[in-house]
């Protein structure tokens, strides 16, 4: 009863459909961002790192590497301001959370190659 | 003014179209039934008695029962006053049903319940107390309260000790009021409301909801 009461509540914001991505994946994370009066999309890819949090508190966060330094991006996955996940890539990984990735460098930072059905596509 | 009984269902998170994320608890407020209803003439003063959720009926008392009885229900288990200065009275009636309508139009909400108990606490958790330092040759008092009195503090006390004088005891169970929750969503399908931040209790704890007191 706990739960389809909290439920209830959750779907006025939760999403419908989330797009289907792992840890290790590569994705393209849709952010909408305002910008002096106006919404534009950024774009920010990166390897998935970690998804933590249950149903609407679900966070995942993002690496990637710009000019040589480490960035990461945490994103709620359920707000509105994340239009759209793409996942482009998967990576073959053993654990579920990346954090080893942030002591290295160079091409020790790529991850294998894994075939899965949601990124055969792109 | 409003005021319904209800239960604290439990806490999430929801975002509004610009993507900013409110903390909401969730509770179960209603249907209240008005079990009696005081007047000034016949008790000395004004209020509407309210029952939250149905007993087992093998669980019933006999008083209870006669009690419920005369505003033709059944006993509830959670029962509480709602008082006002002068009565209107018209609108209650022994017997009819609140829900969570009467709050509509409501901005904030004031929200009272048992905290949960923490057992017996020291004086930092209790009473914010600052402790003693870790180091310097402090040794055994890190999270004691220091000197109970002196004498400026103490005067006219006969050597005593100010009663009242903040201790280490038994913390939580209280009842106690957290004010001015925005009210952000009625679910008048399901008797849920939402309101921001967290209120007194565990899930499941019973609680008294009404119009703030102060914020408008």
């Amino acid at each position: 009863m706990k739960k389809d009461l909290i439920d209830a509540v959750e779907n006025k914001s939760r999403k419908k459909e989330i797009p289907y991505f792992e840890i290790g994946d590569t994705v393209d994370v849709h952010c909408r961002i305002e910008e002096g009066g106006k919404t534009r999309v950024q774009v920010f890819s990166g390897i998935v790192i970690a998804r933590k949090g249950r149903g609407m508190n679900e966070m995942f966060t993002v690496r990637r590497i710009v000019s040589d330094e480490g960035v990461e991006r945490t994103f709620p996955l359920h707000s509105p301001n994340i239009v759209d996940i793409k996942p482009l890539r998967s990576g073959k990984v053993r654990r579920a959370k990346l954090y080893y990735l942030r002591e290295r460098s160079g091409k020790s930072v790529r991850l294998p190659k894994r075939h899965s059905k949601h990124t055969a596509t792109t | 003014m409003a005021m319904l009984l209800g239960k604290k269902v439990g806490m999430t998170q929801i975002y509004d179209e610009s993507g900013q994320m409110t903390p909401v608890t969730v509770l179960l407020a209603g249907p209240c039934t008005i079990l009696q209803v005081k007047t000034t003439q016949t008790d000395g003063y004004c209020a509407v008695q309210l029952g939250f959720e149905d007993v087992k009926p093998s669980r019933v008392k006999k008083p209870e029962e006669g009690h419920a009885k005369k505003s033709g229900t059944t006993v509830k288990r959670f029962v509480r006053e709602w008082r006002f200065p002068q009565l209107p009275e018209e609108t209650y009636k022994p017997g009819s049903q609140l829900d969570v309508k009467i709050f509509s139009g409501v901005q904030y909400v004031d929200v009272s319940g048992v905290s949960k108990g923490k057992g017996f606490a020291g004086v930092m958790k209790r009473h914010g107390f600052g402790g003693m330092p870790a180091s310097h040759g402090t040794e055994r008092k890190h999270r004691t309260s220091g000197s109970l009195s002196g004498h400026g503090s103490d005067r006219g006390h006969g050597g005593n000790l100010k009663k009242g004088k903040r201790m280490a005891g038994h913390m939580g169970m209280d009842r106690v009021t957290s004010r001015n929750h925005k009210l952000i969503w009625i679910d008048e399908a399901n008797n849920l409301l939402a309101v921001k931040g967290a209120v007194p209790g565990p899930a499941g704890g019973y609680v008294e909801i009404r119009t703030a007191k102060t914020k408008k």
